[in-house]
């Protein structure tokens, strides 16, 4: 079995939340919050965003330009605080890309 | 897109609002069954093991994980035991995942096959924790008392994966498996684990019956923090790895699950609603069973949660801490177990006035005591031939 490698997130990188993770609205708190083993966090709005629009299929840049056109804000800035926020989240294994070599 | 920081806040509203005891509660730890293949000499089930016979039904489990859903925990933990010994875990885990409840299982995977493996990601598992005894086979199986435990690891750490479900390795670190910790975090990343326990035993329950056996020595504790440190950098982004220091020869006491009945709770396989998994080592309280009331009422009245919970029971010295709402001082079962008295401070603590001697009890048996196990089993343990 080979080793499993770092994921740099990058502009092509097609993200998705990890098997393990989970985003889901908790009714009891009125709380976005994300799951996985050991661990929950409280993405704020933009990054529950995110999460929702990085379903395997768009592109790190999809998602910054449809962020980009919906807040009507710098394309580049937007794209910079994206990959920064799912390059965090992939640290952690909350993110995984849908290529890629983590689940 | 203001910050990226904002993204990963700590959960510090998960937290109690200010001045509450305890707040929704956040995780469970749910033991289908105490019955187990192993006989790891550090369980931490209680030396008394519950009976087959008197654990929850398939019926019983699935109205408590509703009840649990409508009080707002959010993980369950399967455990026992070994969970794969019941039947309906299938049923569980989907019960579970209907409720909206992240499940993660915690086994040893001996009795795993692949097409169980397959069935549970079917039903919703996200996750799957498997022990490790040891790197070395032999070692592992002397450790676990189980013959062949350790190949079967292998294989059902390679189910999980090609079932696409996120894999922990959970190490449980003593004295006489320390010296493999470099080949278990090697072992951890070549099975494409996500995670690594790396957890000394704590000691109660069976792993007090072997203290002498498991204790470590202050070097091997000194090089653990640094294997550890040196591997959390190596393996950034491809292995997390969380660690359970051992408090014997700390001088602060570890922060025991986040203080009593604060946030998250143990299910017995008979039903008892129990602060942590080695509660019931504490004699002459009296734990609440799912059998006899709602997990609602339990959580907010039943009279053992309510014992310890907050800062109010504490005596001299933790009461005029400046360190009580942080560790709210240490472990209640440590505490009886090394002192006879559920109330008093952790031993841990160098405040305590027992922390001295008991320490050096201990430091005395790292260096001179037995290697030979007690196995944990249903007749009260069994001495290594
Ligand atoms: S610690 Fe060992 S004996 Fe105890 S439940 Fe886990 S695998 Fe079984
Ligand atoms: S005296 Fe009590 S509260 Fe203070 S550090 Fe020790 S255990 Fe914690």
């Amino acid at each position: 079995m080979s080793m499993a490698e770092r994921l740099t997130i990058g502009a092509a990188t097609r993200p998705k939340l990890a098997r393990h993770a989970r985003l889901r609205f908790d009714t009891a708190r009125g709380l976005w919050l994300l799951l996985a083993p050991e661990r929950v966090l409280l993405p704020d709005p933009i990054a529950v965003e995110v999460l929702e629009l990085s379903d395997g299929i768009r592109t790190v840049r999809d998602v910054a330009e449809n962020l980009s056109q919906k807040y009507d804000a710098p394309l580049d800035r937007i794209a910079t605080d994206v990959t920064a926020m799912l390059q965090s989240l992939a640290d952690k294994g909350f993110v995984a890309a849908a290529d890629g070599v983590r689940p | 897109m203001s910050e990226t920081a904002a993204a990963e806040r700590p959960a510090a509203s998960l937290s109690p609002e200010a001045g509450r005891t305890h707040g929704l509660p956040v995780a469970v730890l749910a033991e289908l069954t105490h019955r187990c293949p192993l006989q790891c000499p550090y369980c931490s089930n209680p030396l008394e093991l519950d009976r087959p016979k008197d654990e929850l039904s398939t019926a019983e489990w699935q109205r408590v994980l509703g009840e649990m859903a409508d009080l707002g925990v959010l993980q369950v933990h399967f455990s026992g035991g070994e969970p794969v010994v019941r039947r309906d875990l299938g049923d569980l885990v989907r019960r579970a995942s209907e409720v909206g409840l992240y499940s993660n299982l915690i086994t040893s995977a001996v009795g795993l096959t692949r097409d169980r493996v397959f069935a549970l990601a079917d039903a919703g598992l996200a996750h799957v924790q498997i022990s490790f005894q040891a790197s070395d086979a032999a070692l592992a199986n002397r450790i676990g008392g189980y013959r062949h435990g350790h190949a079967q690891k292998h294989l059902a750490a390679g189910w999980v994966r090609e079932a696409g479900l996120a894999l922990t390795v959970n190490a449980v670190m003593h004295r006489q498996n320390l010296h493999e910790l470099p080949q278990i975090v090697d072992m951890a990343v070549t099975l494409g684990a996500q995670r690594l326990e790396v957890a000394n035993v704590q000691y109660y329950g069976w792993a007090l019956k072997n203290r002498a056996a498991l204790m470590p020595t202050r070097a091997q504790v000194a090089e653990c923090d640094r294997v550890v440190e040196e591997a959390r950098e190596r393996f950034r982004g491809v292995l997390t790895i969380d660690y359970v220091t051992p408090d014997y020869y700390a001088d602060r006491p570890k922060t025991c699950m986040g203080g009593w009945g604060r946030q998250v709770f143990n299910i017995s396989p008979s039903g008892k609603v129990l602060p942590c998994h080695a509660a019931e080592t504490i004699t002459g309280l009296h734990f609440d069973s799912v059998r006899d009331h709602s997990l609602g009422w339990i959580w907010e009245h039943s009279p053992a949660l309510n014992r310890y919970r907050g800062t109010d029971w504490m005596p001299a010295p933790c009461r005029s801490c400046a360190h009580k709402d942080e560790d709210f001082g240490g472990c209640r079962c440590q505490a009886f177990a090394l002192t006879g008295d559920a109330a008093a401070t952790d031993p841990a603590c160098a405040l305590s006035p027992r922390h001295a001697a008991i320490f050096r009890t201990a430091e005395v048996e790292a260096e001179t005591g037995t290697t030979r196990f007690i196995y944990r089993n249903p007749t009260g343990g069994t001495a290594e031939a």
